[in-house]
């Protein structure tokens, strides 16, 4: 099982690092699946993570300028590692003007990735700095419990609002509650509301969208035969809706949420070299 | 004692006090003929600086009558306190044309007064106490190894270590270079840290004299006050060190200012009984091998011996012995009776800690519990 990959293009390098800023903002530790093409960020729907499961999906050849795999067998070449994202975040915070960054999966006191950046400095040869960050090797029986999660049989399909102004509401609602629900239908309304036994706020959103999903027969999709003004609602955590939010640091191409009545809101966020869906399950 | 601080210089006094805020609680100043001394210790006694600002960094300096009686006046003050006058470094530089610092024996007050813009003068009224004189005991001559870089090189290798991190070792490595890396407590899961390394090249140092395969382990968070200071007045920084369990001295020297930042450094565990010249093995290269090692001749010391040879001490004294060389008699006598000369040991926190628990953990050794003595019996008994 060997993997070593290297970046030396600083725009890819800062497009990474803030790729993984936004994971550590999600999951204290999360599964780095390797595939030959793809690095995915996982995170399983435990109780211990409150039940929130995350799947980002990005391909290697957008960020590295080198990357060999060899997986744990020929017919399984994959590797699947837990790891905790903030310390992948913190080697690559100064790494911001290297000449390069190596990652390698090395097996020191324990088996680790090391990153080692390569500095400019003024001296005739280069700094090195290596950071050894400790990953758990996830054994081939366990990983059908990282499979991609399906998308939920949902009630609406809503393109979000302006990710800032969603966020900056979703912060100031935090102060006030620690649950926050969401409603939107198929006319693109969306709501966001709180309530206390002092205070209700509700944010109206409208004019969003919603993005047309094909159904899987290829027909169209089945929303002619619903009411368009019905609101599908969800309650959630508001501390998760505010760590998807604050953890996005350059606006996504396409961002939507599906909402499953009572149940599951499923936020799926595009950028062009990378896909990240967050699914927060609805409290009783 | 009467002095004024104008211009530019009230900028580096106010630096300076930011970086002495960062070791202890008081500040101590004391006026000499060599100029005006601001001192600090932290409450463990493993951390001392003092900055001396010669009579030529003031417009006026006048350290007190000095008569062949009496001795210059001494005193201590809240950090805080002092602190909160220059807290806001650009307002002092934007605003303050003249530092006015007065102490007359018997005021009951250490007068600061700031000389503003637009004729404002604002008068702090400090309490103070008297005290002895506040002195740690080193000398840079007894170091077998020095390192001498510009500020900004050490600035730019320590960045790369989070805010948090308490403590670093500093040590030569294979081709010359000198590295850095964070320290991990021995009772930390080796399977869960975060190793960060980083290697500088001879030639990053203005000088380089460092004994073959030496390092020493010091608190960070101390050293960063410092490093500030020493970035922002642009000073090359010279780093004497020793054996490990020895304080590291970090010097700046400059025609006016003369600033030392002594800290205790963490002794190495298997060096106890041994003499310490021969210590030369390399450690930092291969530190993964390093610790565990460690802790394994330190788990046989504990074992074995059974109070004949040098055992663990008890755990009632926080501070290793100190080393022979430390504690001369004629360097005693300088010191005066209430404060203890400031040794700097080994921090005694941790060291107590580690030796109070007995055998250190790690994983998957076995609790080597019944080689320790039962302090106090359970009453009920097992009856």
């Amino acid at each position: 099982m060997r993997f070593r990959a290297k970046i030396v293009d600083l725009a890819c390098l800062n497009h990474f690092s803030r790729i993984i800023n936004t994971i550590a903002k999600l999951a204290k530790t999360c599964i780095l699946r390797l595939t030959v093409c793809k690095l995915y960020f996982i995170l399983s729907d435990k109780v211990a993570n409150g039940g929130a499961s995350m799947w980002c999906e990005l391909s290697q050849g957008n960020f590295f300028d080198e990357f060999q795999m060899e997986g744990v067998a020929a017919e399984h070449n994959e590797i699947y590692l837990e790891l905790v994202p903030e310390n992948l975040s913190r080697a690559l915070k100064t790494a911001q003007n290297a000449k390069a960054v190596k990652i390698k999966l090395t097996n020191k006191h324990c088996p680790c990735l090391s990153v080692a950046v390569e500095l400019p400095s003024l001296s005739s040869s280069s700094r090195i700095v290596t950071h050894d960050i400790p990953v758990g090797v996830i054994p081939r029986r366990m990983w059908n419990d990282f499979k991609e999660p399906s998308v939920p049989d949902f009630d609406v399909s809503i393109y979000l609002p302006a990710l800032k102004t969603m966020k900056s509401v979703v912060e100031r609602m935090k102060n006030l509650s620690n649950f926050i629900v969401i409603e939107a239908n198929l006319s693109g309304e969306m709501n966001l509301k709180i309530e206390t036994d002092l205070v209700s706020v509700t944010t109206h959103f409208k004019d969003l969208g919603n993005p047309p999903w094909a159904s899987e027969d290829g027909c169209e999709s089945n929303s002619q035969g619903r009411d368009l003004e019905s609101m599908a609602e969800a309650c959630i955590d508001i501390k998760k809706l505010q760590q998807l939010l604050a953890g996005q640091q350059v606006n996504p191409t396409k961002a939507l949420c599906n909402i499953v009545r009572k149940r599951i809101v499923h936020f799926i966020l595009l950028h062009e070299e990378v896909s990240l869906q967050y699914f927060i399950p609805a409290v009783a | 004692m009467k002095c004024v601080i104008a211009g530019g210089n009230v900028k580096v006094l106010g630096r300076a006090v930011h970086s002495l805020s960062r070791i202890g609680d008081e500040l101590y100043l004391e006026p000499t003929e060599g100029g005006l001394s601001l001192r600090a210790v932290n409450s463990s006694r493993s951390a001392f600086a003092s900055f001396l600002f010669a009579p030529l960094f003031f417009q006026l300096y006048e350290p007190g009558s000095t008569g062949p009686d009496t001795e210059l006046f001494r005193c201590k003050v809240h950090m805080k306190s002092f602190l909160g006058i220059f807290r806001s470094l650009p307002s002092l530089e934007k605003s303050v044309g003249k530092c006015l610092i007065l102490l007359k024996p018997r005021a009951s007050r250490l007068v600061l007064q700031l000389h503003c813009k637009y004729g404002v003068t604002k008068t702090h009224n400090l309490a103070f106490q008297e005290c002895e004189r506040l002195q740690a005991v080193f000398d840079t001559q007894r170091c077998a190894s020095r390192l001498c870089a510009p500020a900004r090189v050490l600035a730019e290798a320590v960045v790369h270590f989070p805010l948090t991190l308490a403590e670093v070792t500093l040590g030569t490595g294979p081709g010359g270079k000198i590295g850095l890396r964070n320290y991990v407590e021995e009772e930390a899961e080796p399977s869960k840290t975060m190793v960060t390394e980083l290697w500088l090249a001879e030639d990053e140092f203005q000088s380089v004299a460092v004994a073959p395969g030496s390092h020493i382990t010091f608190c960070l968070k101390e050293f960063r006050g410092l490093l500030s200071f020493a970035e922002a007045s642009n000073l090359p920084l010279t780093i004497h060190f020793d054996e490990p369990g020895r304080p590291v001295i970090f010097t700046l020297d400059d025609t006016v200012l003369e600033v030392h930042l002594v800290l205790a450094t963490l002794s190495d565990l298997e060096s106890n009984s041994q003499s310490p010249s021969t210590n030369g093995v390399s450690h930092l290269p291969a530190p993964s091998d390093d610790f565990p090692d460690d802790l394994e001749s330190y788990m046989v010391a504990m074992e074995t011996s059974e109070g004949g040879l040098e055992g663990p001490p008890s755990p009632t004294f926080p501070l290793r012995t100190p080393r022979p060389a430390k504690s001369q008699p004629e360097e005693k006598e300088e010191e005066e009776e209430e404060e203890e000369g400031a040794v700097p040991g080994t921090p005694p926190h941790k060291k107590f800690r580690s030796l109070f628990f007995g055998s250190v953990m790690t994983p998957g050794r076995p609790d080597p519990a019944t080689s320790q003595e039962v302090l106090a019996e359970d009453s009920d008994g097992e009856s």
